[in-house]
Parts: structure tokens; sequence; C-alpha cells
């Protein structure tokens, strides 16, 4: 069977253009905004979505997520929680393809084969773990599979080409580029140098290329999908739950508007190119 | 010598062969980090193995321990500790002597001389304590080279002569205000750095714990406490001692003395952790009050919560205030080779002030987690025992802090 994420780049691949992929840390500010935000990004134009759960140490990061997995943190947000939204935005929407960002510990806290479980039940199509490096990965890799959940791998600048050979192996759904070496939110992303590193990660792999880190505007995101499969936004997204929270305004209303501004950008980048 | 047969389960026939190639003791270790970093872990790796097999790297690290740090350390044999607490025999490896006061130079002498065989031109680091953040600065001014030391925002606070002596010897000093503001923040804010600045820099982690190779290189320029501990006993007693005791927070200190004697079974082997409040309040004993988990880029044993969240630590000591323990120390303890204790902290200020009052050496509050656990530890060696206790380094930069403990104005 197809999986929604293939499912998805297809349609993306049909329509000519690069796919929108906001990412929203899970309970930020709380439980309730969170799904209420995971329910309207798709009517705002978000092909895919990654929802982050939180952790307390998360080392590549910078501060807007850290700051945001502390307020999630600090609202009570658990990985039973996580899954739980998980399931409720499922429950309306079966074409959007939902992938979890985030930390190891959580996982081994679960246990590997008790978490592929639960997130393929709770209608999860993928999951990135930060500091869990292929080498790392064997025991979450095969319990993932066993699950038809996609283990999503990131390339990085510091990838050499036998490097991202090690990556690509075991990787599917799609090949996550993090654009700067950094933490997440802080440089700023060059188009000029993403593309050719693209283009190599798509020498050593076949599946679809998703670029993220440091991609904080519609003009940059409009560089970043003349370039690659899909683009993520997070940072910015998680900027505005705090600036709404802080000045008591509608966080829902203005995370949407945020991602819909971004939506439009990415789905009009390549109009009037003839390839990509 | 080897009689498999007669060892427990799990127990391997050579301790010193681990970690394997994966960086793995068993089940602990390992390389969790960021792909970002990965390329920089295997690079890091390859060099270590090419410095650890080049014998001019050794002569040059064995010059700069003899000269400027002032190598080899005494064993002193603690007379009348030793009689005030029964008939063993208590010898201090003396730590606290080497230059900057603690065991930590050690390991940045040997990981600088790495560094600049790599051609890295910035080093960065954490510190709890400042201990570590001093020898590093140490080391970089000596060898001319910029240093930046993450601290946590708390540590700053309660380590202000230490934090004074890095920005002496040119060091940046960066506090950082994250997550508990201590240790763990300021080893999570080194990692982001040295994620952002891969080209130039070299992360110079000052404990046995991290992604592999840091936990076994760490430990290997840390063994010369327990190689040269193992020939002094020997010549001061003609045979090896009964024990070894050690305070551990991240445990570089404990598995510098331990490891050359893993091998020698007789030998029992006794990690301290720090106990703070107590086990059933807040602490910072890893091995006796935590569980398996996955922190900076080790699995190892570590402080969470019901969801698996990291917990803080409290310690008096600020270089025990650390969540995790080294992998190795995990391990260790599992099968059973080394038995972890703990201290409190009020415990540990009383074998502080014991110290002190009966041998005329002020030693670090972390090292006194050690000296708290010595009547227990002289009483399972018995009359004519012999115990050896790394003093790994002086108090000096405690004085306020106990000061403040034992209600007295300085």
């Amino acid at each position: 069977m197809r999986s929604r994420i293939e499912a998805r780049f297809a349609d993306l691949k049909r329509e000519g253009r690069a796919g929108f992929v906001p990412y929203i840390m899970a309970g930020d500010p709380d439980a309730g905004t969170a799904l209420a935000i995971l329910k309207g990004l798709p009517g705002v134009g978000a092909d895919l979505i990654e929802l982050g759960f939180p952790f307390s140490d998360p080392m590549a990061e910078g501060p807007p997520i850290q700051r945001a997995a502390q307020r999630a943190l600090k609202a009570g947000m658990t990985l039973s929680g996580v899954l739980e939204l998980a399931r409720r935005f499922r429950e309306g929407d079966r074409a959007t393809p939902l992938i979890l960002m985030g930390y190891m510990n959580l996982i081994l806290h679960r246990g590997i084969a008790a978490f592929a479980r639960d997130v393929a039940e709770a209608g999860v199509d993928g999951v990135i773990v930060v500091d869990c490096p292929p080498e790392e990965a064997g025991e979450l890799a095969d319990a993932l599979d066993g699950a038809d959940v996609s283990l999503i791998r990131l390339a990085t600048p510091t990838s050499d080409d036998a490097r991202l050979q090690v990556v690509a192996r075991r990787t599917s759904g799609f090949v996550y580029y993090v654009s700067v070496a950094g933490v997440t939110g802080v440089k700023e992303a060059d188009a000029t140098a993403v593309a050719p590193m693209v283009e190599r990660v798509r020498r050593a792999s076949d599946l679809p290329v998703a670029v993220g880190f440091g991609i904080k505007t519609p003009e940059r995101a409009a560089a970043i999908a003349r370039v690659a499969d899909a683009v993520v936004v997070g940072s910015a997204l998680v900027d505005e739950v705090a600036d709404a929270a802080e000045m008591n305004e509608d966080v829902t209303g203005r995370v949407l508007l945020k991602a819909e501004s971004l939506a439009k950008a990415v789905r009009s980048a390549r109009i009037g190119q003839t390839t990509v | 010598m080897n009689a498999p047969t007669s060892r427990p389960a799990g127990r391997p026939n050579d301790y010193t062969a681990y970690p394997d190639a994966e960086g793995r003791f068993g089940d602990y270790g390992g390389r969790f980090v960021p792909e970002t970093l990965m390329p920089l872990v295997h690079e890091l790796d390859a060099a270590y193995r090419a410095a650890k097999a080049d014998p001019a790297f050794q002569a040059e690290l064995a010059g700069y321990l003899k000269h400027y740090v002032g190598r080899p350390s005494p064993l002193y044999f603690a007379e009348r500790l030793s009689a005030h607490l029964g008939r063993a025999r208590v010898y201090f490896k003396r730590e606290e002597l080497n230059h900057t006061g603690a065991h930590k130079i050690n390991n940045c002498m040997g990981q600088i001389l790495l560094a600049m065989r790599m051609g890295k031109t910035r080093i960065i680091a954490e510190t709890g304590a400042g201990q570590h953040g001093v020898a590093t600065a140490t080391v970089c001014a000596r060898f001319g080279l910029p240093c930046v030391i993450y601290m946590g925002e708390v540590d700053v606070e309660r380590q202000k002569p230490n934090v004074f002596r890095m920005n002496l010897l040119g060091a940046e000093v960066r506090p950082v205000a994250s997550g508990s503001a201590t240790l763990k923040d300021a080893m999570n804010e080194a990692l982001r750095d040295w994620v952002t600045n891969v080209h130039d820099t070299y992360y110079l982690i000052g404990s046995a714990a991290g992604p592999h190779p840091y936990p076994e290189m760490v430990r290997d320029f840390q063994c010369v406490i327990g190689r040269e501990a193992r020939a002094q006993i020997l010549e001061a007693e003609g045979r090896l001692p009964d024990a070894l005791v050690a305070c551990v927070g991240g445990g570089s200190n404990a598995i510098g003395l331990f490891h050359p004697f893993l091998n020698d079974e007789g030998v029992r082997l006794f990690g301290v952790e720090a106990a703070g409040e107590g086990l059933d309040a807040r602490h910072a004993a890893a091995i006796n009050g935590g569980r398996p988990g996955v922190l900076h880029g080790n699995k190892t044993y570590l402080l969470q919560d019901a969801e698996g969240q990291i917990t803080e630590a409290h310690s008096i000591s600020a270089g025990l205030d650390y969540p995790g323990i080294g992998p190795e120390h995990s391990w260790l303890h599992d099968v059973g080779r080394a038995t972890y204790l703990t201290a409190t902290d009020a415990e540990t200020l009383e074998a502080f002030q014991l110290c002190a009052e009966l041998e005329g050496i002020i030693p670090a509050l972390e090292s006194a987690h050690a000296l708290a656990r010595l009547p227990e530890i002289c009483r399972e060696v018995g009359p004519d025992g012999i115990v050896v206790l790394n003093l790994s380094g002086r108090g000096d930069k405690d004085v306020a802090t106990v000061a403040q403990a034992l209600g007295r104005r300085i």
C-alpha cells in the first residue's frame, strides 16, 4: 500500500510545486490550542505537518523551539498527550502526512517496540529523531518498519558523499536536509548554497528532499521552494505562538495566518519556472 | 590469570577491552548526536586513534604532564585520618596538587594537544564547578588558542572565584540561563556551539561522558592517576590496595583511578555519588536514583521523571551537580565490578572539615564525598586493609560555599 507520504509527494510532483511543511510544538502553549492549530493547518496550505514532542534538553534547537518545549512541558504535555493530539488530528484528516520530531530519551523511556506500535496506531506517518544517527538507529528502524512508519533521516552541510550513502541507506518517506550547520532558527538558510546540496542528496537517494532550519520569511521559503521538494518552517511559527500568547491575542489565528503567508509563497514559488 | 568460570554472569574476561568499535560499554555509551556532528565525531575518533598510537604524541603529553602539570602527584599516607577511622591504612592520591588544583588538567592537556594536531583553532568547553573551565582556559592560554567556556548561571554565581580565574586566563565565560542553569545546560549550550561552528571548533569535554570517543579518550587521559597510584602503592606497601574510592559526577577522576585496576578483581572499587539533601529529596545520584536513558550523546544512567524528562540534579558541590554519569560507570555498576555509594551534603561537609583538621588538607567538596564514605569502606577492608582515595581537587574554591552552609560569615 502506498503511504500517505508517498501519495502526498506524488501529488506535489504532479502539481509541479514544492510542499509546505509547518512545524509546531505539541502542547504549545497548551494541548487544546495546539490541536486547534494542527486541525487548521491543512486548510491554510500545509502539505505535510511536523509535530515536535517536547524534551527537557533539546540539544539541536535554538532558543525559539527550546522555549516552545519549555512552555509545552509546563502546560503538562507528555508523549502520551502528543499521541492523543495526533489521533484527534487523524480523525478529521485522512490525507495530510503527520511527522513526529523529537529526541531519543522519550522513545527509550516508552520502549522502542511500544513507541512504534503507538505512533502507528495514532495515525503518525513518520518519525524524526534528532539525536539518533544511523549508527544508533538499528532497533528503532526495525520497529518502525514493522509498523509501516517511516524513519526520516537528516542530511546536513557536513555530510560528504560517503556519509550521504549511510544516511540514505534505511531512510524512507523523504530525506530532511538541514540547510545550515547550527541549531534551529538562528542562522539563515541560503538558497544558492542549498541547491547543490539538494542535488547531492538526490544523487544518493531516490526520495524527495525536504529542506529545513533557518527558513523564516515567505521570501526565503519561496527561494528554497524553487530548489527543494518541500520547505519546513518551524521557529518562525513557534515564535508566533510565543508573541500571540504574550500579547493575549488569538494564538491559533496568528499562527494560521503566518502559516498561510508561508504556504502561499511556497505554492507560488515555481510559477513561471519551466524546470526545477 | 583469567578464570572465566569463576566470574559472575555478564562480567568480561578483560575489562580494558571496552568500549567496542561502536563506543559501547555493554549497553551504554554510543553516539547519540545530531547528524551534523556525526562526521566530526568520526573524525575525532580517527584522530584520537592515530594520536594514541603515536609515540611522539605520547612523549609530548608526558613532557607537559611532568613539567607543566607537576606529575607524578604524590601518594600520601593519611596517618592521622587513618588512626581516627580505625586500623585500615588510607592513602590519598594527591590530584589536588596538580597545576590548577584538580585532576581536570590531565585530560585538558591531552585534548588540547589533540586539538592542535587536528588543526582546530578555537576551543569550547562546559564547566560546572569551574575546575574544568579553569583547566581548559589554562591550556588554551599556554598554547595561545581562543577559548569559550559555557557555565550555568547558577554555577557562575556560586563559583565566582573560578569565573574570575578563567577571565584572567583570557577565556570568555558565557553564562547559560536555559533549563536549570547548571552543568547539564552548559553542556547543551556547548553542543549547540559545536554544531554551529563545525569547521574550526574543538569541543573539549571535561568528563568521561558524551558521545564516543569522549568517554574512552577522557578516561585514557585520566588513567595516569591510576597508573601512578598502582606503582606508588606497590612501592609503599608491596601489594595492591584492597579498595579504591573516588567521588563520581560524570566520573572522570574515578574512572582514571579505577581503570588500571579493573582486571585486579581483588581490588574493590567504590564510587561515591552526591546524595544532596537525600535520595528521597533533591540529589545528583544517577545510578542510585536514576534509570538508563540518552542524554548528551550517550546512553547511561540518568535522573529523569516518570515521563522521561531529565530532572534537575542537586548537590552542594557544583562539580557533581549533573543528572548523568559516564557510561563506563553505568556498565561497571551493572556487571557488578564497581559499587556506587552515596554521600549527602551534610555528610560531605563533616568529612570536609575532618580532613582539614586532621590532615591539613582542604579538599574540594567533590572529593569530600569520597572522604565521607571512608568509615564504612575502612570497616569493609578490615584491620590492616589498604584504601586509596582520589583526592581529586583542592577546596579553596569552596570555602565561601562551606562557610555559608555552616552559617558563618567570611
